[in-house]
C-alpha cells in the first residue's frame, strides 16, 4: 500500500496550446483561446464564441497515428495522453501495473451526430463506424490500446467533475495497491450536441467569459484534453527526475440541491473543499493558490465564491478560473486544470483571471488579475463542480 | 486489495418479477422476439407524481429501485452513492439530438439535455435523499457496474464510510436497439427467451434494467451474501489461468466453488468461451445462466449479483437458470463469470456469510 501518490509527468491540449510548453506561452503572454466556430456546422456560428482547439482532426490523426474517422474526443485525449507519459519517462514501464483512468461528458457525439442525421431519415441508413464509439467508455479504449496499456481501464462521467474524479480515483487505486502507476485526466471536444445544450440553458456568454466578475453573463464552450501520470513511492524512487508534487488531498461531494443549478450557499463545493483539506491534513492558510471551478455563469461563481468565503475568511490565498483561457472543456476540465496546477508548483506559477473588472458582491475578495512568476508554491487546490450538484477538490503539494 | 464487502441488500428491476417479489424466479415469463423490456413497477409508490412525468424510463427505474434497497437495509442515508451505466440516459439523449436536428437548434427546450448527463440517475438519488455525500458515476462499456464495485470495495476499505449504495443502469430505447441490432448484437428472427441457448445461433436478445445493493463492511445475520471477490480483465491471454489465479488469491480452487454462473447469451461466438471451460475447468462444477431472463445489456452483470447473493441467502437455485446441477445443495460459494464482446471480462466471488 502506497502512502503518498507522486506526479510524474503531465501532459495537455486546450485552445492555448497543443501541449504544455505552449500553455505556460499563452499563459504568459495572457493569450486567450477563444474565437468564432470553425469546426462545427451550426446556427450559432458567429453568435457565440467558443474556445477550440486549433487542429482539426485530419491533424490531430496525423499527430497521434489515430484514424480521422474516430472521435475527436478520443483524438484530443490521445494527444496530452502520450505527451503526459513520455514526460513521465517511467523506466520498466511494461512491467509494472498500468492503468488508464479517464473522464468524458460527451464520448463520440460528434460521430454520432453525423450518423444521427441519416438515421433519422431512415432507420436502416447512417454509417455504422461513426456510431460504433458513440460511448464515452470507447474513448478511453481507443486511447489506452494505442498506448499499450491493458492491465486496468475505466471511464468515468460526472459532468465537468469527471475528471477530477478520475485522478481521485486512479490515485486510489495506487493506495489500494491495484495498480503501480496510472495516466488519469480526461477529455472532451466540442459538439452541437453540448453547444445546444448550454444554449438551451442560456447561460453561454455571447462575449469574452469573465469569471468571478460582477458582470460575468456565462461560459465559453471549450475543448481539450488533460492527464496526470500517477506513481506509487516505489515508482517514484525509480525515477530518473523528482515528481513535480503530490496529490495530497482529494473529496467528492454532492451539492444535493438541484439537477443543475448550485445551491446559494455553494454547500458542495464547501464540503468539497473542506473534505479535501481535511484530507490532505492541511488549513486554509496553507493554500497558496486556488484554481478556480469559475465557469463564468452567475450561478455557478456566486456559490463557488460563498463557499470559499465560508471556508477561507479572513484571508484569501490568489486564485483565478483558468476558463478565462480555455473556455469550459466539460469533463475534460478537471484533468487540464490539474496540470495547470501541477505546473504551478512547479514553475511557482499564478494564471491571471482575464477581464476581471469589478469584484462580485458576494464576496470580499477578487482573483488574481497579473501573470505571477517566481511565487513559493506549495500547495495548490483545484475546483471542479458539474451538473448533479457533482463537487470535487483536489489538492497538489510540492515535495 | 483486501475486502470485507457484505451484501446488506438488493433490489433488481428487470424483465422478470424480481422487484418486490416473495417469489424467487418460480414464476418466469416467456417472450418471444429479439428485445426484453424491464417491468416497469408502481413508481408512485418511490417518487412524486410531478417529477415521475419529467423523468425517462431509467432515471425512474434507478430511483425506484436504489430506494427499495435502502428500504430493506434499513438505511437512510447511504455514505456513498455510486452507479455504473455504459450509454447513461439514452432517451434523453435521443430526444435532445433529434430536436437538434429536426428543429435545426431552434427552439430547444432543455429539460432533456439537462437530464441526459449520464450521472443522472446517482444526482437524482442524491437529490431525493439530500445525500452531501460521494457520488461518483462509471461509464466504462461491459465493466461499468465492476468499476463502480470497485470504487465502492475501495471506500469501505479506506474506512471512509461503512454503508454504500452501488448500482448497475441501463436503459434501452428504440433507437439504441435499433442500432446495436445493425451492428449485430441481437438475433434477426425472433426467439422464445427460453430457448435463447438451443441450437447455434448468432445474436443475442437485447435488454435492460437495473440492479442496486447496499454494500456495508458490517457483519450482520441480516446480511444476504459476502463480496468476496472481484477482477476484471481486458483482453485477458487465458481467461483459464486467470480464473484459477482470481480463485488462487481467494484461497480457493474450482472444487471450492459450488456454482458458476455464466454469462452465455445464446450468440455462437460469445458462448464459445463458456462453453469450452464447462468441458475443461467448470468440468465438475455446477452451472447456472441469466440472459435468458434478462437480455444481454452492458450492466448485466449486476443481474447476476442480485441473483447469486439470493441464492446463498435462500438456499435455493431457481430451476430457471440451471444449466448443469451436479450437487443438490445451498450454495456457499458461487462464482459469477460474465464477458461482454469478448473484451472485458469479469469474475465475482459472492460467499455465504
Amino acid at each position: 500500500m502506497s502512502s503518498s501518490v507522486y506526479v510524474a509527468g503531465v501532459g495537455v491540449i486546450s485552445a492555448i496550446g497543443n501541449n504544455v510548453a505552449e500553455h505556460l506561452t499563452s499563459f504568459e503572454q495572457e493569450k486567450a483561446g477563444m474565437g468564432d466556430i470553425t469546426l462545427l456546422n451550426t446556427i450559432h456560428k458567429h453568435q457565440l464564441p467558443v474556445a477550440e482547439v486549433k487542429l482539426s482532426d485530419d491533424e490531430l490523426a496525423e499527430i497521434t497515428g489515430l484514424s480521422s474517422t474516430i472521435s475527436r474526443t478520443a483524438l484530443l485525449s490521445m494527444v496530452a495522453a502520450k505527451e503526459a507519459l513520455a514526460d513521465a519517462a517511467i523506466p520498466d514501464f511494461g512491467n509494472l501495473r498500468t492503468g488508464f483512468v479517464s473522464a468524458n461528458s460527451v464520448g463520440g457525439m460528434d460521430k454520432s451526430e453525423d450518423f444521427f442525421v441519416e438515421f433519422l431519415a431512415d432507420n436502416n441508413k447512417g454509417k455504422l463506424r461513426n456510431v460504433f464509439d458513440h460511448e464515452c467508455g470507447s474513448m478511453t479504449e481507443i486511447v489506452a490500446d494505442k498506448l499499450g496499456i491493458s492491465d486496468f481501464m475505466t471511464t468515468l462521467s460526472t459532468a465537468c467533475s469527471s475528471s477530477a474524479n478520475a485522478i481521485f480515483y486512479a490515485a486510489r487505486l495506487i493506495k489500494n495497491d491495484v495498480l503501480d502507476l496510472a495516466i488519469a485526466g480526461g477529455t472532451d471536444a466540442i459538439t452541437k450536441f453540448t453547444l445546444n445544450g448550454f444554449n438551451t440553458l442560456m447561460i453561454l456568454d455571447k462575449e469574452l467569459c469573465k469569471p468571478f466578475d460582477e458582470h460575468r453573463e456565462g461560459l465559453n464552450l471549450g475543448e481539450g484534453s488533460g492527464y496526470v501520470v500517477l506513481v506509487s513511492d516505489k515508482v517514484a524512487k525509480t525515477l530518473s527526475k523528482i515528481p513535480y508534487c503530490k496529490l495530497s488531498g482529494y473529496n467528492n461531494s454532492n451539492d444535493a440541491y438541484h439537477q443543475t443549478a448550485s445551491s446559494p450557499d455553494g454547500t458542495g463545493s464547501y464540503l468539497a473543499m473542506q473534505g479535501a483539506l481535511k484530507k490532505s491534513g492541511l488549513t486554509p492558510s496553507d493554500i497558496d493558490y486556488i484554481n478556480l471551478h469559475g465557469t463564468g455563469t452567475p450561478n455557478n461563481d456566486s456559490a463557488e465564491g460563498t463557499a470559499i468565503k465560508r471556508l477561507f475568511d479572513p484571508v484569501y490565498p490568489p486564485m483565478s478560473s483558468t476558463k478565462s483561457y480555455t473556455g469550459h472543456t466539460l469533463g475534460a476540465s478537471g484533468g487540464i486544470e490539474a496540470v495547470f496546477s501541477v505546473l504551478a508548483i512547479k514553475h511557482g506559477l499564478i494564471y491571471p483571471n482575464l477581464r476581471f473588472e469589478t469584484r462580485m458582491e458576494e464576496v470580499p475578495f477578487e482573483p488574481e488579475k497579473k501573470f505571477l512568476k517566481d511565487q513559493d508554491i506549495k500547495h495548490v487546490m483545484s475546483n471542479s463542480f458539474g451538473f448533479g450538484g457533482n463537487c470535487t477538490s483536489l489538492i497538489f503539494s510540492g515535495i | 486489495m483486501s475486502m470485507k464487502v457484505y451484501i446488506r441488500a438488493s433490489a433488481c428491476i428487470s424483465a422478470q418479477k424480481t422487484f418486490n417479489s416473495d417469489g424467487f424466479l418460480d414464476d418466469i415469463i416467456e417472450y418471444t422476439g429479439t428485445r426484453l423490456k424491464a417491468i416497469e413497477p408502481d413508481y408512485k409508490q418511490f417518487i412524486d407524481p410531478k417529477q415521475i412525468r419529467r423523468m425517462s424510463h431509467v432515471i425512474k427505474m434507478g430511483v425506484a429501485a436504489a430506494k427499495q434497497c435502502l428500504n430493506d437495509a434499513d438505511v437512510t442515508m447511504p455514505g456513498a452513492i455510486i452507479t455504473g451505466t455504459a450509454f447513461g440516459c439514452m432517451q434523453d439523449t435521443v430526444t435532445f439530438l433529434t430536436r437538434i436536428i429536426e428543429q435545426q437548434e431552434e427552439l430547444l427546450p432543455p429539460t432533456a439535455f439537462i437530464q441526459s448527463t449520464h450521472n443522472t440517475v446517482a444526482a437524482q438519488i442524491a437529490l431525493m435523499l439530500k445525500c452531501h455525500n460521494y457520488n461518483n458515476t462509471f461509464v466504462h462499456k461491459g465493466i461499468s457496474f465492476e468499476s463502480a464495485l470497485i470504487d465502492a470495495i475501495m471506500l469501505l476499505n479506506e474506512k471512509e464510510t461503512d454503508n454504500i449504495l452501488v448500482g448497475g443502469t441501463e436503459e434501452m430505447v428504440d433507437t439504441s436497439f435499433k442500432v446495436l441490432t445493425r451492428l449485430g448484437l441481437y438475433r434477426r428472427q425472433p426467439v422464445s427467451n427460453l430457448s435463447l441457448f438451443t441450437g447455434e445461433f448468432k445474436g443475442s436478445i437485447g435488454g435492460e434494467g437495473v440492479g442496486f445493493f447496499l454494500l456495508s463492511n458490517k457483519p450482520s445475520t441480516d446480511n444476504l451474501a459476502e463480496l468476496t471477490g472481484l477482477k476484471t480483465l481486458y483482453k485477458p491471454k487465458s481467461i483459464e489461468e486467470a480464473i484459477i489465479a482470481f480463485l488462487q488469491s481467494n484461497d480457493l480452487k474450482i472444487d471450492d466453488v459450488d456454482l458458476i454462473i455464466t454469462g452465455k447469451n445464446g450468440d455462437i461466438k460469445n458462448d464459445e468461451i463458456y462453453n469450452q471451460l464447462s468441458d475443461l475447468l467448470f468440468k465438475n462444477t455446477s452451472l447456472a445462466n441469466y440472459k435468458h431472463l434478462c437480455g444481454d445489456y452492458s450492466v448485466s452483470s449486476s443481474f447476476a449479483l442480485w441473483l447469486a447473493a439470493n441464492i446463498i441467502k435462500k438456499g435455493i437455485v431457481p430451476d430457471t437458470v440451471i444449466e448443469r446441477n451436479i450437487e443438490i445443495s445451498s450454495p456457499r460459494k458461487v462464482l459469477i463469470y460474465n464477458h461482454y464482446q469478448n473484451k472485458y471480462h469479469s469474475l465475482m466471488l459472492i460467499s455465504a456469510i
